[in-house]
């Protein structure tokens, strides 16, 4: 939200937990977050069989987010 | 008066008294005003600093809940490259490297860059570095910056194809080596925009410029207008890190939108950045090898902090060897790091280092 909406850092935390229906702090509970990041299929640091990885990960975070990532985008173009 | 186990701006140990320690923050305070023309920080600042330094232990962090972002220069030099960039030389690929900053380090963000990190040299080699990014696009979560330094002195001879301003200087040759500079300018920003270009159109996240004005005035004019120029053509996130906190005046009259680059200091480096379009802004503030590590992060944090109040686009402060606070050398102790880390969040308000 940083890098590609130039928002400042509260405002930033604010949205993301917002559309994760959680608060600004819980966004630094690794314990929360572990558990959410699961839970939505966007990303974890340790490699669990059957989660989503790299792209498929960002493409569930664009549409949590309501944003769209590039790359993501570009891999849609090319499976089109 | 009791004893305070610190650091200096070379990383050497040392006992300060609490009464030495406060006096430097409020003498480095004052200089930081006196040359920027910046407030200087508040009694409820330095008492905040205090805190920060005598603290007793050694690796302190922010309070739960002010957790800020990261972002990083000179991609994975860290494991992959040697001394030469303060690197360990581990026998891995530069995209395994990356990977272990998301998944070991828990880092938010990551860059890559060729392993000689400028951009001229990068040139060359950009179809490979372009296959590297396209992977780690496809195998990580985290934004994926492609990063890289003007480094517009690579221009000027003998590494490059013009007559270096500083030998013309010598010879009382100021305006052929305005001249010079200009024509490297140029250079440098067509190489600039032709390499990030290439990684637009692969689907990067976003341009880290490092170290930028490093050859002065022209320099930043060069990544100031390369900056515009992809803001205008590409959807690239644009991070324009700093190399120092003063903008030498190598020309002395170079101008970007009306204002002359020459002389400029953090916050007012900040505003042509933002007229350029650039999406984070990060500072710089030398540290000085003689002084205390609390002088220098007092230092760095008042400048920092104008930079905060005044900006409308995130700050990721430069905090790291020689910059920020943070001591001069190649390994710079944790304890000293943490602290001007802390200062950086909790007092100059930064949107991440």
């Amino acid at each position: 939200m940083q890098l590609n909406y130039k928002m400042r850092l509260p405002e930033a935390k604010k949205y993301v937990a917002d559309k994760l229906h959680v608060s600004a702090f819980d966004l630094s509970d690794s314990t929360v977050m572990r558990q959410l990041r699961e839970e939505l299929d966007i990303g974890l640091i340790e490699a669990v069989p059957g989660l989503a990885k790299g792209l498929a990960a960002k493409d569930h975070i664009a549409k949590l987010l309501d944003i769209k990532i590039d790359c993501v985008e570009k891999l849609k173009e090319k499976l089109a | 008066m009791s004893d305070v186990w610190t650091r200096m701006g070379d990383g050497q140990a040392v006992v300060m008294t609490s009464d030495e320690l406060r006096r430097d923050i409020i003498e480095a305070s004052e200089d930081a005003a006196d040359k920027g023309k910046v407030p200087i920080l508040e009694d409820n600042e330095i008492d905040k600093m205090m805190e920060i330094f005598t603290a007793p232990w050694r690796v302190i962090g922010v309070e739960p809940g002010h957790e800020v972002p990261l972002t990083k220069d000179e991609t994975a030099c860290t494991l992959v490259s040697s001394q030469l960039s303060s690197g360990s030389h581990l026998p891995i690929s530069r995209e395994a490297a990356v990977e272990i900053f998301e998944r070991v380090f828990a880092f938010d963000t990551m860059e890559l860059g060729w392993i000689d990190y400028s951009f001229k040299q990068a040139k060359p080699m950009v179809s490979l570095d372009q296959v590297s990014i396209e992977r780690l696009l496809a195998t990580t979560v985290f934004p994926i910056l492609y990063g890289a330094m003007p480094n517009m002195g690579l221009y000027y001879t003998p590494d490059g194809p013009f007559t270096n301003p500083a030998d013309l200087l010598g010879m009382m040759k100021v305006e052929e080596a305005r001249e010079e500079e200009m024509k490297a300018a140029e250079l440098c920003e067509e190489d600039m925009i032709f390499v990030c270009k290439r990684m637009a159109e692969i689907g990067a996240d976003g341009i880290d410029f490092d170290t930028t004005a490093s050859a002065g005035d022209a320099d930043f004019l060069a990544t100031l207008k390369t900056v515009e120029e992809l803001k205008k053509t590409t959807k690239l996130g644009i991070e324009v890190g700093m190399s120092g906190e003063f903008i030498l005046g190598m020309h002395g009259e170079v101008e970007y939108k009306g204002t002359r680059l020459a002389g400029l200091w953090p916050h007012d480096q900040l505003k042509v950045v933002e007229q350029a379009g650039a999406d984070i802004f990060g500072p710089v503030v030398n540290t000085k090898t003689n002084k205390s590590a609390a002088w220098n992060v007092a230092r760095a944090v008042t400048f920092v902090k104008e930079v905060c109040k005044q900006a409308t686009i995130p700050i990721h402060a430069n905090v790291g060897m020689g910059v920020g606070g943070t001591p001069m050398f190649e390994t710079p102790p944790v304890d000293a790091l943490s602290r001007a880390s802390v200062a950086m969040v909790e007092i100059a308000k930064v949107d991440g280092l």
